[in-house]
């Protein structure tokens, strides 16, 4: 997958002079491209000091803040969008920070890397070692990714939890996969991206 | 006294005294007929006129913020880690201003200056001050400096409050506000601890009711203990237990002899008070602790923070520091939510620091690059806005 297939998709689900709220925004940089593309007004929450202050720079608001801990300083809807790219997988309880974004926004579009992907299953079945990809380098031991997922498996919380998924698509970084995806996503796809609500 | 003045230090600065002949009403009904401000400035005030910077400052604050006023000094104003030629307020770039606040004992119009009326000290009878005036007061002062608009308004604790009293008395008249280790109001335990420090003033015998100037005396034990009380309340436990654990600087416990023990935590905060008790006055001190208690940034805006911000129209950048329990995160987190919930731009930092309250003045890392970053925000969007005047100009 090209880096940025996945912030496309997202951009397209979002709606003009819409209220945002990105989790583990990173360095603002989705934001900021949303503000310029679609006028959004939006805010980003990150824990990391160093990413604070790159979206600072990157004239993003973004707040200081312990995603584990909940979202409980923002209000039932109060915002149209809640996006998490990438960082489902690194909470301490993904199924309750899924909870807090459908109750903090009408919408909310969730990414995370699939593990059902077929060079993660060889991985563990051939070669009986941890999945490492060049995306997320770590070891089992220092990874901060510590709630891996397959699209099967995300789809199987949606489904006891009643969220609604009102639109999935999935992609896939190598030339091969970016055909058969289509046909077997939880097997060739490398990234899920989920627009969800509840 | 350092060896020399460090290079990136502002240098030498002078205070310069504004007087003001208009009569100020304050917020207790009561008005100053004239009165006086002592200020420093440091920097350069661009022909734009949009890179000024006010210093609000906290409860013992003044308005020597950064620089020496002598060679012979031993240490800089008292922000001058922040302050400075390329430090984050970058005097090179920026024009800061930062007054001592009206009721302060450092020169600025307060209970140790002179009653026009009974040409006596006005002591204990000087009027009770609220937030809002000093804001007031630092507006008159923007007017004599030709500023129409602060690019910001920047406090720490007592500071900060006067940033946000800024941000809704004269939406139109600041850019930015940079809330530090602040609060929209004080807690019951953070008001106890004042009242505490107040008590100890106050039965002082020599404070005389308030009168000790007249009666030439300063209650300089109840200052010192008021002192010692805050300042405890300004550390964190860690920071004191690294800095002096249980370490004794005189006696022992040696059995079989009776050698009297202090521990260095006692002779550090006996200092402390000592100090301050020569250089602040008792009144002074009274007046500040009560303005912080009355604080209540939403009173007027039917107790909802929500629609208190709403009036605002300046950008926010608010910081915490995780060890500070007089000032915590939790209360910045109710200030961000609140503006969250009233849409404003707002942008925050938890800083990481093991030095409580007294954080938000001492160096540290993340704190510098995440203020410094913010400040060349400011610079970024005021040149933005220069060449969008510009380019109106070639159309128009």
């Amino acid at each position: 997958m090209s880096p940025r297939t996945d912030l496309k998709i997202i951009k397209n689900w979002v709606a003009a002079n819409s209220r945002i709220l990105d989790l583990a925004c990173g360095d603002g940089l989705l934001l900021k491209e949303l503000r310029l593309e679609k006028r959004i007004e939006g805010y980003g929450l990150e824990i990391d000091p160093e990413k604070i202050t790159e979206a600072i720079s990157n004239d993003i608001n973004v707040i200081a803040t312990n995603l584990d801990v909940g979202l409980s300083q923002f209000s039932d809807k109060s915002f149209d969008t809640v996006i998490m790219t990438e960082a489902l997988q690194a909470m301490k309880n993904p199924d309750l920070v899924l909870d807090e974004m459908l109750r903090v926004g009408k919408n909310c579009i969730v990414t995370f890397p699939n593990f059902g992907y077929w060079r993660a299953r060889i991985s563990l079945a051939v070669y009986g070692r941890m999945p490492v990809t060049k995306k997320l380098n770590y070891q089992w031991y220092n990874t901060p990714n510590i709630h891996f997922c397959t699209v099967s498996d995300f789809e199987a919380l949606c489904a006891k939890k009643n969220i609604l998924i009102k639109s999935r698509r999935f992609a896939a970084e190598h030339f091969a996969d970016k055909f058969l995806k289509g046909i077997l996503p939880n097997l060739f796809s490398d990234t899920a991206i989920y627009l969800l609500s509840k | 006294m350092p060896d020399k003045i460090p290079q990136d230090s502002i240098g030498l600065v002078v205070p310069e005294t504004i007087k003001f002949d208009e009569p100020l009403e304050l917020a207790c009904g009561r008005t100053l007929v004239d009165y006086q401000l002592v200020i420093e400035t440091y920097g350069k005030l661009n022909e734009e006129k949009n890179n000024a910077v006010l210093i609000c400052h906290a409860l013992s604050g003044n308005h020597h913020a950064a620089g020496y006023h002598s060679p012979a000094d031993w240490k800089p104003g008292w922000w001058d880690n922040y302050i400075g030629p390329g430090k984050p307020i970058d005097t090179d770039r920026f024009f800061v201003v930062c007054p001592n606040n009206l009721g302060g004992c450092h020169g600025s119009t307060g209970p140790s200056s002179i009653n026009p009326e009974t040409e006596k000290v006005w002591g204990i009878t000087f009027p009770p001050l609220r937030a809002r005036d000093w804001v007031n007061s630092q507006a008159k002062l923007a007017d004599k400096l030709n500023i129409k608009k602060w690019a910001a308004v920047i406090g720490g604790s007592l500071g900060g409050m006067q940033a946000m009293r800024w941000a809704l008395e004269f939406p139109d008249r600041i850019d930015h506000a940079i809330v530090i280790a602040s609060a929209m109001k004080l807690s019951a335990q953070n008001i106890a601890f004042n009242e505490m420090a107040r008590n100890a003033i106050k039965s002082d015998p020599d404070f005389q009711n308030g009168n000790f100037v007249e009666k030439n005396t300063q209650p300089r034990n109840g200052l010192a203990l008021a002192r010692m009380i805050g300042h405890v309340t300004y550390l964190s436990d860690e920071q004191m237990g690294s800095k002096f654990g249980r370490s004794i600087s005189a006696g022992s416990f040696q059995q079989g002899q009776y050698n009297p023990v202090e521990f260095e935590v006692e002779s550090y905060l006996r200092h402390q008070g000592d100090a301050f008790s020569g250089s602040f006055d008792a009144n002074s001190y009274l007046l500040m602790t009560r303005v912080l208690d009355y604080f209540d940034l939403a009173r007027e805006y039917d107790d909802d923070p929500v629609k208190a911000f709403s009036v605002a129209e300046c950008d926010f950048l608010i910081i915490s520091f995780l060890s500070d329990w007089r000032f915590s995160s939790t209360r910045s987190e109710e200030i961000v939510s609140a503006l969250i919930d009233a849409k404003k731009n707002v942008s925050y930092a938890a800083i990481q620091s093991n030095l409580g309250h007294d954080a938000f003045l001492l160096k540290n890392e993340n704190y510098e690059k995440t203020l410094a970053t913010y400040m060349n925000r400011i610079l970024t969007k005021n040149r933005r806005e220069r060449q969008t005047d510009t380019e109106k100009g070639k159309t128009s």
